[in-house]
């Protein structure tokens, strides 16, 4: 074998190599959402997509972050679709020209978990703001989640309604975790803190050791969901049709019941509460 | 500990009950990591082998920077190539991000020094062994390559292990170019990940014997081979 016969053939080897593994892909008809583990890990999105997928042949994938990187994600015209919830931030999305427009999709609510134990002793406080000031004097520990998350985002702005300016107290009783629902309340669990999720996380997390809800009920917990169709006028690979197809679905009236019916341990995750079309 | 032996229990009859999800992710897993080593081979093994044999300026810089390259953080790899196949960036028009390509390219480039490297070193060795056979017979260039990574096919074998345990057990990289998504991008490690987020550590952890006992096969069959050339 010559140099040349040996490079030759080297480089078709790459060659079948490369394509080859390109072939994984499936090439299905499929749209790209960007949306928050909240959703994902409550076991929502496997409970309605294939709905959607068998009903009109499109699949949706899932890519489950938080919602400021999902919103970076979307910026960056890596998904079609934008499903969070934090409204500002949605809005912000819109009004600088990323998304064409935000709709409400469904609400849940917060809760504050804590000990059994509850040292700062928040247990069946009506008010969050109440219960985030003792948490606050006791020095108890509360976990957060501390990474630009919609549910993070939500609990800063808690706190500074009670007029606490947390990052003081970083490192101390206040213990920012960078990761996500699950893996804070993995933390708080093993600390015996206290820590905010969405309910339908709790609802679905196995891991709740010696936390309970504490706090809920408070108007100021509300959680609402929105979605938004990324701008295709910014991505020209942005699937519009397909894209608005799904919002149009999702805020309909078969979607919407679809959302109202789903279940975690015999309780309603989500509540539907689209704009009558 | 409950957690472990109710872990061993949800293992088997995971794979008793040959769980098609299962069987899907192991099957992704196996397909992105071995993809990852093969290319990472057909490029790495000829580029070890070049650096320990050819004399050329900065021929010792090269060797340092692929021994470094070895202890990369996946996750900051995962970050590169996402930037790099993102929409956005410079590989954007092909559209690879959050597919299975995005994490054999990941993997790939994790590999590639770890092969490359232990390449390099093995044939080092090797080369100062048959140096002089080499004078004799005037075997030099891609000749000289090619002979010597055939002579050490067997210890080379243990390279391509270290490689395909580096990409097998890696989450970090998966996670960012992937996106984790359901029947899609969805692996071992980034499910056990997923599971252990939502507080389902006995699932997690019978995926992770699951995972620990694929690597542990796939050893026991490089052993084998290797035991059989012993033999001969």
């Amino acid at each position: 074998m010559t140099r040349n016969d040996f490079l030759e053939k080297y480089a078709i080897f790459l060659f079948v190599l490369i394509t080859g593994s390109s072939n994984l892909q499936a090439e299905s008809r499929f749209i790209t959402i960007a949306s928050t583990t909240s959703t994902e890990n409550s076991g929502f999105y496997e409970y309605l997509l294939p709905r959607f997928a068998s009903d009109f042949g499109v699949d949706v994938r899932v890519v489950a972050v938080g919602t400021g990187k999902a919103i970076k994600i979307a910026e960056k015209g890596d998904a079609d679709v934008l499903l969070v919830h934090h409204k500002p931030s949605e809005e912000k999305f819109v009004t600088e020209g990323f998304g064409i427009e935000r709709y409400d999709v469904m609400y849940n609510d917060f809760v504050i978990v804590g000990p059994n134990s509850d040292p700062a002793g928040v247990a069946g406080f009506n008010s969050v703001g109440n219960a985030l000031q003792r948490i606050a004097d006791s020095s108890s520990i509360f976990v957060s989640r501390g990474d630009d998350s919609g549910t993070h985002k939500k609990e800063l702005s808690l706190w500074q309604a009670v007029g606490i300016n947390i990052l003081e107290h970083g490192g101390t009783w206040y213990r920012e975790t960078g990761s996500g629902m699950g893996a804070t309340l993995n933390v708080a669990a093993g600390m015996e803190g206290y820590a905010m999720t969405d309910r339908s996380t709790w609802l679905k997390f196995s891991n709740k050791a010696n936390l309970k809800i504490l706090v809920e009920g408070d108007p100021m917990l509300f959680n609402q969901y929105g979605v938004i169709l990324v701008n295709p006028s910014l991505h020209s690979h942005i699937k519009a049709a397909d894209g608005q197809f799904f919002i149009d679905w999702l805020i309909s009236e078969p979607g919407q019941q679809l959302i109202n019916q789903y279940r975690i341990e015999g309780q309603q995750a989500f509540f539907a509460n689209a704009p009558i079309q | 500990m409950s957690t472990f032996s109710s872990s061993f229990s949800t293992a088997v009859d995971l794979v008793l009950t040959a769980n098609p999800e299962l069987a899907e992710i192991v099957f992704l897993s196996l397909r992105v990591s071995l993809s990852a080593v093969l290319i990472a081979t057909v490029i790495g093994m000829p580029l070890g082998a070049l650096i320990a044999i050819r004399r050329f300026p900065g021929r010792a810089t090269i060797a340092t920077l692929l021994s470094s390259l070895m202890g990369l953080p996946p996750v900051v790899l995962g970050l590169i190539v996402y930037l790099l196949l993102s929409r956005a960036g410079p590989l954007g028009e092909y559209g690879l991000l959050f597919t299975p390509t995005a994490m054999v390219m990941a993997q790939t480039l994790l590999v590639l020094p770890i092969i490359a490297a232990l390449t390099r070193q093995i044939l080092a060795d090797l080369h100062q062994h048959y140096d002089e056979q080499f004078r004799s017979f005037r075997l030099s260039g891609w000749k000289g390559i090619q002979t010597l990574l055939w002579e050490g096919r067997f210890s080379l074998l243990t390279a391509l292990l270290a490689g395909f345990g580096r990409a097998s057990a890696e989450v970090g990289a998966v996670m960012i170019v992937g996106g984790n998504i359901n029947h899609v991008t969805r692996v071992m490690t980034t499910t056990i990940a997923m599971e252990t987020s939502k507080g389902d550590f006995s699932l997690a952890l019978a995926l992770g014997i699951i995972l620990i006992l694929l690597v542990l096969s796939v050893n026991i069959l490089v052993s084998l081979i290797q035991a059989m050339e012993t033999e001969t």
